[in-house]
């Protein structure tokens, strides 16, 4: 029991230490962002929070999909870790999504004069936000480990399914959402200081994302630790 | 294959004939839903608002109030006296078991909705004339698909202690696509459009029921068995 909270520890703070070097390279992403890359001609000022609400799109999306991975792959090979990993990676998306969901708006304001709109992309991140709360509300409604587990993998993968759905259904409303500027079958279509100091905050976004959920996962196994120690 | 859709046949009368022998929930579940087209009646300025102008979402509304607390009672009833270990032990096939109860949940909140709609017309003076079949199609597609996903989920939260609030945070985002797909086909009808500008929602709730009928059918033994 021991060694298992002795190990728990460990991933707990090798995923603090990510999370920090992390956190380093955030400040510095922030001020590239600010002093390096050039003033965008029609947004201005505003434009800047891009650097920061892309990538936490990112790793929200990076996380969610990886929750309805690891959901299939529990129901196959029902190894609690992957239960274990779901959980993590589901906290840590919904507060990328709240990220998102927080920048997003106070980028609109100016831009599109108004802080929401029910646009595909919008409508589409929100519901995911909300699957991921119910999912995290009924996991902590259940306290027997192997029901929490093939509940919320149910869950898990209902709510990707439910993805492309949403979409179809909000997509006939037509965005206003900025097209994409990187991914897009053309050349990017962006100054290359404004393209390296995103692909950074990337980099930097997905290095937080991989610290959090191994912090995560380490109290995750901690506490799976101590309840088979409570149970015995 | 031919047994397998017996037995769900059987489950589903079983719940069938329960509720129709105490109709408490049932009853319930209708007065719940003609308190909420009332108090929508209020929820609006009629000097501003014609109550036309609102019904399409009203009645959608009321449709998805209603199914999320319906559908509370799938497994609820099957909670006392250890009755869902027996059915468990029942020798049928976990599929045939999820559907029986898929039916019966179908049959209830259809049961709610055939009351909703006559209470709709009448209050919201709505006239659908020869739309009216295809808002029923629109209707069946929609509770079809959503009550496959609110079964299985009944399932799970029953397990929980709080029942009735979990259910409707984990139903409701899933309910979206059916309600907005109700309400555009709805407003686009009774503003007389034709049928051909709706056809592309009727393909998506079809897609929705046959999607989340058959994966809800197949992870229902996740959710019941070790």
């Amino acid at each position: 029991m021991t060694s298992d909270l002795q190990s728990a520890r460990r991933v707990m703070r090798r995923g603090l230490r990510i999370s920090a070097v992390a956190a380093v390279l955030l400040a510095g992403v922030y001020v590239l962002a600010l002093r390096y890359t050039p003033l965008e001609a029609r947004q201005g000022l505003a434009q800047k929070i891009f650097y920061v609400h892309v990538p936490a799109a990112w790793c929200a999306l990076l996380s969610f999909s990886l929750v309805g991975l690891a959901s299939v792959m529990y129901l196959w090979l029902r190894d609690p870790r992957l239960d274990l990993f779901a959980a993590s990676s589901a906290e840590v998306g919904v507060a990328f999504s709240a990220v998102m969901l927080t920048t997003g708006p106070i980028w609109a304001k100016p831009i599109w004069g108004t802080w929401w709109q029910w646009e595909p992309r919008l409508t589409l991140t929100l519901f995911l936000f909300f699957i991921f709360v119910g999912y995290l509300a009924l996991r902590s409604a259940l306290h027997d480990p192997s029901e929490r587990a093939r509940f919320s993998a149910v869950v898990g993968i209902m709510g990707m399914v439910l993805v492309p759905f949403v979409h179809l259904s909000v997509y006939l409303f037509r965005g206003i959402h900025p097209q994409p500027v990187v991914l897009k079958p053309s050349a990017p279509s962006l100054p290359i200081e404004m393209l390296r100091t995103l692909l950074l905050s990337f980099a930097v976004f997905t290095l937080l994302y991989i610290g959090f959920v191994t912090a995560r996962y380490g109290i995750a196994l901690a506490q799976a630790a101590r309840e088979t120690a409570d149970a015995a | 294959m031919a047994s397998g859709l017996q037995h769900a046949l059987l489950v589903a009368a079983k719940d069938v004939r329960a509720e129709l022998r105490s109709r408490t929930a049932l009853l319930s579940a209708v007065v719940f839903a003609a308190l909420v087209l009332v108090v929508f009646n209020f929820s609006r300025d009629p000097t501003a608002l014609s109550s036309q102008a609102l019904a399409p979402s009203v009645l959608w509304i009321t449709f998805a109030f209603a199914a999320v607390i319906a559908q509370n009672r799938a497994f609820a009833v099957e909670r006392e006296n250890g009755a869902f270990d027996a059915l468990l032990m029942a020798p049928i096939s976990r599929e045939a078991l999820f559907v029986g109860k898929y039916l019966a949940n179908v049959a209830f909140v259809g049961a709610v909705e055939a009351v909703a709609l006559p209470l709709f017309i009448l209050f919201f003076n709505v006239d659908f004339g020869r739309a009216l079949p295809a808002v029923l199609l629109t209707t069946v597609l929609a509770t079809a698909g959503f009550t496959a996903v609110g079964t299985i989920f009944s399932a799970m939260v029953v397990r929980t202690r709080f029942a009735e609030l979990m259910l409707p945070v984990l139903l409701l985002p899933f309910m979206v696509p059916p309600l907005i797909a109700g309400v555009q086909v709805t407003s686009h009808l009774l503003a007389g459009r034709p049928l051909s500008e709706v056809w592309g929602w009727l393909r998506l709730l079809v897609l929705y029921d046959v999607v989340f009928v058959t994966l809800s059918t197949l992870a229902f033994s996740a959710v019941v068995d070790e």
